[in-house]
């Protein structure tokens, strides 16, 4: 079946079956490689996207639930303000470790802060709760969301 | 394991096992046995003869020379100067979240004068005649290869002072290497390193003993926490590559159904309706190994198709019935009691000293405990990956793996190829924490791509067949007996540890710890006990063991930690004093005179066991966390202390227990002291991540078997901490150390602690003792 997929600001055409993860049409049809296999039952986070700004799990959202939807993967997170503060605030403070799940975190941490700019640990523990980090990297996942926040409150 | 039964792999050729090398290897070098292993079935009952058991005078190297491949210094397989005046530093260790190739690179820059902004990394494809070992286990990376990185460096930076001196006529005395250019004092003249690359890369490379290095208070990036994470910047964006990131064109996809039970064979598939599948291309049947395991392909039915869905869809749409093999009967619950026998009775006596039995036998205050801990499987992010193809008989693979060398060698002997047909690249590893460093994954690529005829193949393992076909941590029971003297200090120490041994996986029979596994822990006990009695008895394994972050010191640290914490409240003694008592007087012992003859393959002249740095870390760890503070009910702290790969580490863990059990980490504090710290920012995310993965192997980890096949199978049944659960406050005390202190080892030794911390802490909170693990719901029926 032939879809037309909005990513990242761009309109693309991919051949796949509807009931494809989007996971799966990301990663080998398209080559965005950022969102990451996990588990393949939505309960690791590490192939979090936004959909209308939402983040989902793509290893369990089909291609045909995403028709012309915008979409927003790991790589086109820099294209706006809050991706490039996550981002920088993860440098900053030098989160990732092996950086398996990070695509993942970030998102998670963008559609948080896009909701919620001034998030308390309770809002975040909420956010991030899908999103397992096997090296360990919570501590700094929450400091950087703090300081992400802070950096775009300082910015406006 | 006859020779014959290698010849049912395609191609597999026996290759010569070197036993005279072999011999100069330490003793019990289970660790980095698997190539042998995989090289050849039948030389490897005469390497484990060799190098597996016993030790041999005389010959002995330690630390880095002892390891395959040894060291290799030289700056010209190491930096590369480009004319533009950027710099390539390869780094020939596996990146799996240690942050290596950000360290290395540094340790080069800093010797070398590089300005960080222009360096480079690559990562040098498998090739240890080349470049020194790759195995990357055992916390060794930076311990080994400091020195050697520095003498790189500095080496190359000398290189570029020849070049300058020539170019410009003056001694070399007269100008200096300093900020990525060489200047001469006289004249003012100064020349980059890229302008001088080319000639520089002429000049004699300077021998290891001629070769100026910096002194401490020269560094500008070692020691510093400033430099940027090479890779973070790609993490970020989403840039960086996997080993199941990678993509080859016309490549296919598969999956592979593999034996739910270990040394179970495939007796009949029918492969229509995944056939029919659409994307599927081909159904391809992977013959089985027979035992031991190995890094071997486990066998069974790959499906290849267009992309992985398809092949995911065309392998639930395979019919297969197998044969199950010896292990079809195996309960892990059942053996808990065959553990717990084996640790009632006698068993092989590895320390004896005084008569720890006589006095046990005596003695009215004898106090006796039995610790459990589960199989544990490792469920890195990044499931098990690889892709592989041939071109005019040239193999190259690229996959997540710890071991290259390791990985090259089982290919080349999968296909029958020579080493100079194989070349394995090696991908960022998303996780690994031991998994990685046996690559049957890799092993599956490569022969599902010569049964395509060389066409790309990438296998992808799905968390399912991560979870079910993992190299498991080893269960193991810990039978722990003291009797204490009057001041409640114990007079006697008997310790059995009943767990199966790793060299299982490479030798059909073995059993029981070997001299590395209770070297880890158990027997380099430094307490001042006149008797003292450890035994390990002979326990066999039915699934493929391997090595987890810290491996047997988490049982033992367990166990010996817990212990000391319920003899010190048998005695009516805070945990924290008694421990010190416990200890003595600072001191250095040579660790053969605790019976420990592997010493992690270190020198015990340079690493012996300092008893001071223990009582250090403890004593720092409990007053950064204000031990003896006064914390409401249900509230308390725990200590525990752990020394190993010549590290030494204490945590101190608060914890909360609400109604129900639900725990609550308020704080954290660690003491550790690896000597210098090359990196601390990395150090510090090491113990943090050390203490996140202790905590879920405390309360969550536990991977059983029914039938002989494990029945968890992903993060719904084999959950793993989360963010809201990770301690509020996670504070790192490192222990400051001069340059001339050698290295510990980082990665693993913040691990073993965890565990028996927060099981003491719930004793403080609560009077409840955690003798298994995991905690899971021990403490349900709690009210607060």
């Amino acid at each position: 079946m032939a879809s037309t997929l909005r990513i990242n600001e761009r309109s693309i055409s991919v051949e796949a079956a509807a009931d494809t993860p989007l996971l799966w049409v990301l990663r080998d049809e398209l080559g965005l490689t950022g969102a990451k296999f996990g588990c393949g039952m939505g309960l690791c986070g590490a192939c979090t996207v936004h959909v209308e700004g939402q983040p989902v799990r793509t290893c369990v959202t089909p291609l045909a639930a995403v028709q012309g939807k915008a979409i927003t993967t790991i790589e086109g997170a820099g294209h706006d303000p809050i991706g490039r503060a996550v981002q920088a605030a993860w440098l900053a403070l030098g989160v990732p470790q092996c950086g398996y799940c990070q695509a993942g975190q970030i998102m998670s941490a963008v559609a948080l802060l896009r909701d919620t700019p001034q998030p308390t640990d309770a809002d975040i523990d909420a956010a991030m709760a899908g999103n397992i980090c096997r090296c360990g990297t919570y501590p700094r996942i929450r400091a950087a969301i703090h300081r992400a926040a802070q950096q775009l409150r300082e910015a406006r | 394991m006859t020779q014959s039964s290698a010849t049912e792999l395609p191609g597999a050729v026996p290759a010569s096992c070197d036993a005279a090398a072999e011999a100069d290897q330490p003793p019990s070098v289970a660790r980095r046995r698997v190539l042998k292993g995989a090289l050849t079935a039948a030389g490897l009952v005469l390497c484990l003869r060799h190098s597996g058991r016993i030790a041999l005078a005389g010959t002995q190297k330690y630390g880095a020379a002892g390891e395959p491949g040894g060291v290799v210094d030289n700056p010209l397989v190491f930096v590369a100067i480009h004319p533009d005046n950027t710099i390539t530093v390869t780094v020939h260790r596996p990146e799996m979240g240690q942050g290596i190739r950000t360290s290395f690179a540094l340790v080069v820059a800093d010797e070398l004068e590089a300005e960080w902004p222009q360096v480079r990394v690559e990562q040098a494809p498998a090739d240890q005649a080349r470049y020194g070992n790759q195995d990357t286990d055992g916390s060794r990376s930076m311990r080994h290869f400091f020195e050697p990185m520095r003498r790189v460096g500095a080496a190359a930076r000398m290189m570029l002072e020849s070049a300058a001196a020539a170019r410009w006529g003056v001694p070399v005395s007269e100008v200096v290497a300093e900020h990525q250019q060489v200047w001469h004092h006289g004249s003012g003249r100064k020349l980059t390193y890229g302008e001088l690359a080319v000639q520089a890369a002429r000049e004699p490379v300077p021998e290891a003993d001629r070769v100026r290095l910096k002194r401490p208070d020269q560094f500008r990036y070692i020691g510093k926490s400033s430099s940027r994470l090479i890779d973070g910047a790609d993490i970020v964006a989403g840039r960086a590559r996997y080993g199941i990131d990678t993509r080859l064109e016309g490549m296919l996809y598969a999956v592979v159904a593999r034996p739910a039970v270990l040394g179970g064979k495939l007796a009949h598939y029918d492969a229509q309706a995944a056939l029919a599948v659409p994307g599927v291309v081909r159904v391809v049947e992977i013959p089985s190994h027979p035992l031991p395991a190995l890094s071997y392909p486990l066998g069974g039915v790959a499906v290849l198709a267009r992309n992985t869905w398809a092949a995911i869809k065309g392998r639930e749409a395979l019919k297969i019935r197998w044969d199950e093999g010896p292990n079809g009967h195996f309960d892990s619950q059942r053996f808990e009691t065959v553990l717990q026998q084996a640790a009632r009775r006698p068993a092989k006596v590895v320390r004896n000293q005084g008569d720890a039995m006589a006095t046990l036998r005596d003695a009215g205050r004898r106090i006796e405990a039995e610790y459990y801990l589960p199989f544990l499987a490792h469920a890195s992010m990044e499931p098990p990956a690889a892709t592989a193809r041939i071109v005019d008989g040239h193999c190259e693979v690229w996959a997540p793996v710890q071991d290259p060398q390791g990985t090259r060698d089982l290919v080349t002997g999968l296909l029958g190829l020579n080493e100079s047909d194989v070349t394995v690249h090696v991908t960022l590893l998303g996780g690994a924490f031991g998994r990685k460093s046996l690559a049957d994954f890799a092993g599956e690529a490569a022969m599902l791509t010569k049964a395509m005829g060389g066409t790309p193949v990438k296998v992808t393992w799905t968390r399912e067949d991560d979870i079910r076909h993992d190299y498991y941590q080893a269960v193991a029971l810990e039978h722990l007996e003291a009797v204490a003297g009057p001041d409640g200090l114990p007079v006697a120490w008997l310790h059995r540890s009943a767990s199966p041994t790793e060299d299982a996986t490479f030798q059909a029979g073995a059993e029981g710890e070997d001299s590395s596994e209770y070297g880890m822990g158990m027997i380099n006990i430094p307490f001042r006990i006149p008797n003292v009695r450890l035994e390990v008895p002979g326990v066999p394994a039915y699934t493929r063991i391997g090595w987890f972050r810290s491996v047997y010191n988490i049982a033992h640290g367990f166990a010996i930690q817990s212990f000391i914490d319920e003899l010190a409240h048998a005695a009516g003694r805070d945990p924290l004093e008694y421990q010190l008592a416990l200890i003595g007087a600072p001191r250095r012992i040579d660790p053969r005179r605790l019976s420990d003859e592997w010493n992690y393959g270190e020198s015990p002249q340079r690493y012996p066991f300092d008893t001071g740095r223990l009582r250090a870390v403890i004593e720092r760890a409990a007053r950064e966390a204000g031990w003896g503070r006064s914390l409401g009910k249900g509230r308390g702290l725990g200590l525990a202390a752990t020394y190993s790969f010549m590290s030494y580490a204490a945590a101190v863990i608060e914890v909360e227990v609400g109604a129900g059990g639900k725990i609550d980490i308020p704080r954290v504090d660690i003491a550790f002291d690896c000597g210098p710290q090359v990196n601390p920012d990395r150090v510090r995310a090491q113990l943090e991540g050390s203490c996140i993965m202790g905590l879920t192997l405390a309360r969550y980890g536990e991977i059983t078997f029914r039938d002989g096949r494990v029945q968890q199978s992903n993060f719904n049944d084999f959950p793993v901490l989360r963010l809201p659960e990770s301690p509020q406050d996670i504070r790192i005390h490192l222990q400051p150390a001069g340059f001339e202190v050698p290295l510990g080892g980082v990665g693993e030794p913040g691990l073993p602690p965890i565990a028996p911390a927060l099981a003491n802490a719930i004793f403080a909170a609560t009077g409840r003792r955690i003798r298994r693990l995991p905690l899971a719901t021990q403490l349900a029926d709690w009210r607060a």
